[in-house]
This record gives structure tokens, sequence and C-alpha cells, in this order.
């Protein structure tokens, strides 16, 4: 467990940032200020770093009480027609009060990484897949494929956690890890071996990738191919990878949703997770999808154990329904279909609501600014920070707790809405 | 308050009372005696009705990662049975896969009080206690999984002695919150991550050289010398696979007389006879039960229509997915801890192989003489989903409803089977047995599956019916910890239950060897993999309930 080592000195702490829910970092806490003092990253110390400004509620941009607040939101909620809990950047409790308000309010759910993380639950509703975890990979994968994806810029201790680590459980020497980026380029030089030896990148456009993804799961099958190029890329080149993947005793092929942002990019996706289902025919190979950060991957576990559907549901009929296009909020706003939109976003002050005509309410962190000031705001505390909780990281699997590290006495999005749920 | 129960006809296996008339007290949550003076501040009257202790579950699926994972990969099975909000009750979905909301109003309308979760892993039991503690009115708790552990078998690998081995278990136990220990296809699931297809009982690990039969001793030997109440909870070797018969009969004659529980044992009751090299195995595996008392087992019982399959053993899954129906599967490796595997999964009646694991689960209940030691599940939802027990009860129950279901399988199924001429019927002081008394004695419930004063008033009344499943689908009234819960079929309050879990005793020196390994291979710090009691807790809607190890538990 997270603990305190010295006053205000904490270590072991989970990151609820990253996706990947490191859980070695040292926090040095004075008062409100928090600083990152060992294995931060950019991800980790902006989330943890950033300072508190606002401490009030506002309505209209009055300062009010969290009473009065809490009993706006309740009201706007009692009136609405179409109320959509949106954002969802937040803990178990939290997602666990966003469900009972949006059961009662009939609302709609949804996350603000839903438009990748439906890219995964696509494929796994419609033909599932064969993944695996991140202690699994650090101590078998021999074969990384990386799919359309920057790993570094998003998770930037991917490769040091769990691909250069110094030792694996089976003996296996570390530096004859292989890296094979298909698509875009890494930004920097994480995937580099210990001893200097470069990832192997095969090139293309992102538009590309399903069909380059495609001639390469015909490849693994052992379809001939008469074209000489795919997406700028040789069959040959394709070849050799699909051999490598053929010979890899437990290869595992990796993409971060959010980094696929080509139309239907969940076929994709499905190309990929069939060519691993088809590589378990003989030898070992998994997927590994990243994303899920700032509590994606909770919110959808919570969604889908009480309702029984992932994010974008909604409860208009009294009953939960499950409709990833007519409950995508993004859509819902530009169509004018919401009047009231409660947005939830304690993790990331950069993450504010889509500008829309609905009346907006924002559970968001504080230090947020706003380009039109919404008609409720409540800067509430950050788990992990501010409040105890919990958070799933990428693989849906692994779930950490999250300490209390300073007494802000910023409210947390539990007991906001919990008190919004009382009121309705 | 003191609440006066008048009347009823109690069936209390604990306490070898058989269809008695007598009065039951009830007063903050438990059972006690009449009061001297005669005074009583409630009365119901059950004259003439069924009086029995709320039923308990000792093998449903109904929480952790793989149970999510189905529950995300079918919405168009949810789409036929969503379940509104009502002033009480929150919406949600049932059938195969219910929402933890629904999965517990249900299991209360049925006279259910407790469930536990058979398969949590360590490394996912945080996930497991998170949705088992939105599960509401019954009581709940869980067996661990180990077997596929590389810490365990890195132990096992260089001669840990039994010691360690039992502060591991012991360890493990109190960290992650459980009262039973269970194994998956032992082994199996990490010989899947070195590309192994199979293990046989006997057959070594390739990277450990550990078989299945050391593992299967070494816990048994663990979870015994613990004092654990529950057996070591097995799920063997080759499931689903014709011919593993053998290998079942192996399994239980192996175990030297330890305590151990083969789990929905139909699954590994089949032989290889016949035209289509599939056959029952019942009657030897009735028998050997019958013989060694050290053996308890649960069903596993299969009912036809569409249900899904959870389970930890992602070998024996990846093998079954060409059948998956519909066609879509999900496997994974876990954290080098353990695995799974889930499948959709339709049951047909006109399907030789589906007819004769019918056939075989119910021959199962049959044949095994001491209801005290077969357990009614269906391993929910792999053979059927929960809400089918009452169906399944009358079909112990009633031979007539059973033959009737018989004679429109597939026939050469029936041909297969002499399930037509086992004419045993079950009475209701048996069911009571398999379902409150005995249950509550393996999962190791002190305070449960009986109506002994200072007991907890949970407790289940039924209007005596013919049609046993028309009875046991709808009990006239529900009590859970005293608090009247359901009433004529439907919820009338929603309480939240306990988590029953039991301490054994560990030396922290486990620590010395865990910490550097979490360290070293795992993505997660040793401190944040151990569960508080504060997060079973929450927000003081749930509570942990630390049930008593047997005598003598050593470490």
């Amino acid at each position: 467990m997270t603990d305190m080592i010295e006053p205000g000195l904490w270590q072991d702490v989970p990151s609820p940032f990253c996706g990947i829910a490191s859980d070695d970092l040292t926090i040095k806490v004075e008062g409100n200020t928090v600083t990152v003092a060992e294995n931060g990253d950019e991800v980790t110390k902006k989330g943890f770093e950033t300072v508190i400004t606002d401490r009030s509620p506002r309505i209209n941009g009055q300062e009010v009480s969290l009473e009065q607040a809490i009993s706006h939101i309740a009201d706007r909620l009692r009136t609405s027609k179409q109320p959509v809990i949106g954002g969802m950047a937040t803990d178990l409790n939290g997602a666990r009060a966003a469900m009972a308000v949006a059961d009662k309010s009939r609302a709609t759910v949804d996350n603000m990484d839903s438009f990748a993380g439906m890219r995964n639950t696509l494929v796994l509703q419609d033909t599932g897949w064969m993944v695996t975890t991140l202690t699994e990979v650090r101590n078998r994968v021999d074969l990384l494929v990386v799919v359309g994806s920057d790993l570094e810029a998003a998770y930037p201790r991917f490769y040091e956690r769990m691909i250069w680590n110094e030792e694996s459980m089976f003996g296996q020497e570390i530096e004859s890890r292989q890296i094979v980026y298909l698509g875009k380029a890494p930004s920097g030089d994480a995937s580099t071996s210990p001893q200097g030896k470069k990832a192997q990148v095969l090139p293309c456009d992102d538009a590309d990738l399903p069909e380059v993804m495609s001639v390469l799961r015909a490849l693994v099958k052992g379809k001939e191919i008469q074209a000489e190029q795919v997406g700028g890329i040789a069959i040959s080149d394709l070849a050799v990878l699909a051999q490598q993947l053929k010979d890899a005793k437990y290869s595992v092929v990796t993409w971060s949703a959010a980094d696929l942002n080509f139309d239907h990019a969940e076929a994709t996706v499905q190309t990929v997770c069939e060519m691993v289902k088809e590589l378990n025919l003989d030898t070992r190979s998994s997927g590994l999808p990243l994303g899920g950060k700032e509590g994606g991957i909770t919110v959808n576990q919570v969604s889908a154990w009480q309702a029984g559907y992932p994010m974008r549901s909604n409860f208009n009929r009294g009953y939960p329904d499950y409709d990833p296009y007519l409950c995508d909020t993004t859509r819902m706003l530009e169509n004018k279909e919401v009047d009231t939109l409660v947005w939830i976003s304690s993790f990331n002050i950069d993450r504010t609501p889509p500008l829309s005509s609905a009346t907006t309410i924002v559970l968001g962190r504080s230090g947020m600014t706003f380009d039109q000031e919404p008609e409720v705001f409540i800067p509430v505390g950050v788990p992990g920070i501010d409040h105890a909780g919990r958070t799933f990281r990428c693989d849906g699997v692994v779930s950490v707790p999250l300490r209390k590290l300073r007494d802000s006495g910023l409210p947390s999005t539990f007991d906001v809405l919990t008190a919004v749920e009382q009121a309705l | 308050m003191l609440t006066k129960l008048t009347g009823g006809r109690i069936y209390d296996p604990a306490n070898s009372i058989n269809n008695e008339v007598k009065d039951i007290y009830i007063r903050d949550g438990r059972i006690v005696k009449a009061p001297s003076d005669g005074q009583f501040d409630k009365e119901i009257d059950v004259r003439g009705k069924v009086v029995m202790a709320g039923a308990i579950d000792m093998h449903t699926h109904i929480g952790g990662g793989k149970v999510n994972i189905a529950r995300t990969m079918l919405p168009e099975d949810h789409a036929n049975d969503v379940v509104a909000r009502t002033e009480l009750m929150r919406s949600g979905c049932g059938h195969a896969a219910p929402s933890t909301l629904t999965a517990g109003y249900r299991y209360a309308e049925m006279g259910y009080t407790a469930g536990f979760e058979p398969a949590i892993l360590p490394i996912n039991a945080r996930q497991a206690h998170m949705e088992m503690g939105d599960t509401p009115i019954i009581d709940k708790g869980g067996y661990v999984m180990l077997g596929s552990d590389d810490f365990l078998l890195r132990m096992m690998a260089s001669n840990g002695d039994q010691e360690a081995i039992n502060n591991y278990v012991a360890w493990t136990m109190n960290h992650s919150h459980a009262i039973g220990v269970k194994v998956v296809n032992p082994g199996g699931i990490n010989a899947f991550k070195f590309n192994q297809r199979k293990l046989d009982l006997d057959e070594k690990n390739q990277f450990y050289g550990i078989t299945p039969r050391d593992i299967l001793l070494r816990l048994a030997t663990a979870v015994k010398e613990l004092g654990v109440p529950h057996p070591l909870h097995v799920h063997g070797c080759n499931l689903g696979v014709a011919g593993n018969l053998e290998m079942t009969i192996d399994t239980m004659e192996g175990i030297n007389g330890l305590p151990m529980h083969m789990t929905h044992i139909q699954f590994h009751s089949y032989g290889t006879e016949g035209d289509f090299k599939f056959s029952s195995g019942s009657a030897q595996i009735a028998e050997v039960i019958n013989k060694h008392k050290n053996i308890t087992a649960d069903v596993g019982q299969i009912l036809f229509g569409q249900t899904v399959t959870a389970s930890g053993d992602n070998m024996r899954q990846h093998a079954a997915h060409p059948f998956a129906s519909p066609n879509k599967w999900v496997c994974m490796d876990i954290e080098c801890d353990a695995g799974c595997g889930v499948l959709p999964f339709k049951y047909k009646d006109q399907s030789y192989v589906n007819a004769l694991q019918w056939m075989i689960g119910l021959e199962t209940f049959l044949m095994v003489d001491d209801p005290w030691r077969v357990f009614l599940t269906t391993d929910h939802p792999n053979g059927a989903p929960f809400t089918s027990y009452p169906h399944l009860i009358r079909l112990l129950m009633d031979k007539t409803f059973r033959n009737d279901i018989l004679s429109t399988l597939h026939p050469e199924a029936q041909k297969a089977s002499h399930l037509a001429s086992l004419d045993r019927e079950y009475s209701l002081y048996e069911i009571a047995i398999m379902t409150r008394a005995g249950a509550a004695k393996l999962v190791g419930l002190a305070d449960r599956g009986h109506l002994s004063i200072g007991g907890a008033a949970d407790i289940t009344v039924y209007t005596d019916d013919e049609d046993r499943e028309k009875m046991f689908s709808k009990p006239d009234y529900v009590f859970k910890d005293g608090t009247m819960v359901v009433k004529d079929g439907e919820i009338v309050e929603v309480t939240w239950g306990t988590t029953h879990v039991v301490k054994p005793e560990y030396d922290n020196s486990i620590e010395k060897s865990l910490k550097p390994y979490f360290d070293k291979y795992h993505t997660q710090k040793m401190g944040n993999f151990k569960i508080s009691d504060d997060e079973i807790v929450d927000d003081g809607r749930g509570s942990l309930t630390v049930q008593p190890l047997h005598a003598g538990g050593k470490i």
C-alpha cells in the first residue's frame, strides 16, 4: 500500500493518470503543493502537480455554496428531457454515483474517450479477442508489434516498465526482445533497447493501415499476395514480419485506439485481433489494447456490471439501452439533442466540455478555464490526491487503490453526485 | 423488535428438524429464543407454510473480470431481459450475465440469501469485491484461485516446504479476502502460456516440471493444515473432454483422503463409449464419491438455451472456441497469476452431446447417496443461469416431470442414459440439506444455513405446492438478517449483505520473498495488491464477517 515514509513524503503511489497505473511513484506533499519526487513522467507530473486554484462552486460565474450548487443541479436534472452525463473521468465510487444519478434521471452516459474505447469494445462484442496483461508482457514478450500508435507519447513509461525491465521471470534475455512498428514511427527512443538496438519501423499512413493489416493477416494465414507493396511497405517486408510472428513464442500486438484516427478503425482492430487468434492455432500471441487513461476503463467496467452495458448507454426508457451511435455525446450535442450536460472531469484541467447549446454543469478539476462559463461549476477533488479511490488500468484486470495525499477540502465526485441523487 | 413467525413447517437439517411445526422468533437480525413472557411486537402467520433457512449458492460466477467481460460482450442477450427501475430497485438486466444489481434482487426473490464467487484471481480480487459490493441483499464471498500462479509454481519447483506454501496460501487468502481456495485446471492455465495445449494429471508443466497432481496435493494439504473449513475447491483437468472420467476418478482417489470439493463434476464425467464416442460416466463418478467421504461435489447441471461460459480455464476455453455461439470469444493470460476464457454457448436439446450432458448431471444428483456431499449448481452461468434453479429443483423432486422432458431429447442420447430408470425423487428435507445446511457447512458459514437460536435470521418461507418449480420460484417471504426483503415473491426492501471471509494465520516472513518478487517481476507493488478492509466496507454499505477456522489449524 501507498505509505507515508516521512511527513509529506509518500511512496509506492499509483498514478490514475497514465493508463498503465504505474504505482512506484514517490510523491512529496507540502500543504496543497504536490510534487512527483521519483519515477515521474510528463503525464504523471502534470497529473499530480497541477495546482488548486478554484475552491468555490459557481453558478453562472457567481460563487455559491456547495449545497446551492447541488440543489441547482438536481433541479436541472429533474426538469431535463434529455440529460447526458458525459466526460465520466472519475474513479470507482465517482462512476458508481454517476450511474446512480443516470439511472434516476434517465440520462445517457458516455466517456470522453469513447471515440477510442469503442474501437475496441465493438470488436469485443462482434468477434472477441485474445489479449494479455502488463505483467505477462513484462515477463514473456519476445516480439512486440506496435500497430499505428506512438506508444511513448501517450505512455512514456511503457517501455521502461514492460519491455526493458532488468529481468524476466523465465530467464529470457531481455536484449533479444524485438520491436516492430507498423504505421507511425516512434517519436522518441523509449523503444530502443538498453544496448542501443532500435525498433524496426515499417512506415505507412494511418489511412493505409486497414489494408496493411489485412495483408499482414493474409500472410500469417499463408495466403499468396500478388501485389509487391501495400501502403508503401514492401510485401517482402511484411512477409518477414509474418514469419517473425509465427516464430515468436509469445508475441504481443499492441495498439492505442486513440491513435487510430481513421474511419472505422474498429475494423482494423478486428483484423489485428483475428490475426492474433489465428497465430494461436500454433503458437502463443496476444493483443494488448492500451488506453483507459483518467478512469476510462473504470467507468466502462462499472457501467457494464451495474447496467450490463459499457459506455454509450442510456436510461431514457427507465431501463438500460445501449447504442454506440445514438448515445455518442459528441454527436448528440452537435445535433442539439441534449438539454442538460453534466460533464465529469476530475483528472485533467484541459478536458473541458465541448461547446454546445446545452445547459452545462461541470464537476471538474480545480484550475479549469472555460471558453464558455458553464451554468454550474463545482471544483472537485482528484482521486488519488484529494481523496481515496480505486482505478482500473488499461488491461481492465488490475485495479489499484488510490490514497488521499492532502487535505484540500475539495469534495469528491462521489460526494457531489450522491448528494444530487438524494436531492432528485 | 421481536418478530414471531407462527406455526411454520420447519425444515432445518442442521438441527435434524424435518417438517416439524414450530414458531421462530427474530430480533436484531438473529433467531432468538421464545420470550419468557410470551410478548412479541409483530406476528407473521406462516401456518402450513414450508420454512427453511435462506438458500446458499456455493458456486456462482457473480463477480470479477471474466463475468464483466461476459456482460460487455453480450448486449444482444441483455436486450431480451432488461429490468426497469422501480421506487425500490435500480434498473439493470438479467439472463445469462445479469447486472450485479439485478442478480442480487433475483437471488433474493428466489429465497437465496448468499452466493459465493468461485474463481477470484488474486490479482483481480479487488474487482470481484467491487462487483459483489454492488450486489444487493445477498451475502457473498469467494474462493481465491491458485495453482497456475507463478509464485506457487516457483516455490514448488524449488522444493519449497509445505509450511512456506501454507504461509503463502494464508497470506493470499487474507489479502484477497477469500473464504476458500480454488484450483482451476491445476497448472494448466500456466502451461497454456508456454503453449501446452493439454495437461493430464501426471503431465509436467514444461517450464516448472510440476504436475497437476503435485499442485492438488500441496494445495489440499495447505487448506487442511490452515484449518480452512472449505475444502480445496477443484475444477479438474480436461474439462469437457470425452474420456476425462478416468482422470476425474484418479483425481478423487489420488488426493490421499484430504478434503476436496470437485466442482461442476458433470463436465468431468465423460466416457468415450458408443457411436458418438461420448458417454456418461456418472455411475462410476457417483460410486467413487459415495465411497470416499472426503469428497464433495457440485454438479454444474446444464439446462437448454442460450448462456455464456466464463472460466479461469483459458486452456480449455481456447480449445472449445469453435463451439462459441454466437461466434465470438475471449481468452486472456493474466499477470503471471491466472487467465480466463469467455464463450457464449447455446445448449441444444436435440444435440446428442448437450442432451447427454443434461442427463449426466441429473444422474449424478440421483446416484450420489448423501445429500450433504452433493450440491445444487448450474455453475452459473456456465451450465445455465441461476434463475433456472427452481426448474432444476423440480427435475430432482418430480420423476414424472423429469422423464417427460427426457423423452423429448435427442433419441440416441436417451438410449445412452439410464436416467429414465432412476426412481429417486429428492425430498424437501434433502433439498434443504443441499441448498442450505450442507452448503453452509461446506463453505464454512457457522451462523448461516440453519435456524438455530443465535443464528442469522436468513429465512425463506414457501407455500407448499406440488409444482416445485412454482413453489421455489416465488417464496411468500424472505428474511435477510431479520429484515423482510421479499413478500409474495417481490422485493419489498433492499438491504446489503456481508462478505464472508476466513483469516488463517500466517507468518509475515513470507513478505520477505513476496516483496522483491513483486518489485522485480510484477507491474504492481505488493502493498497495492493487498485489499484493505476499508475497500470492502466502502462507504459503510458493505461489511466483513470473519468465519471461524477449524480447530487445530496451523501455519
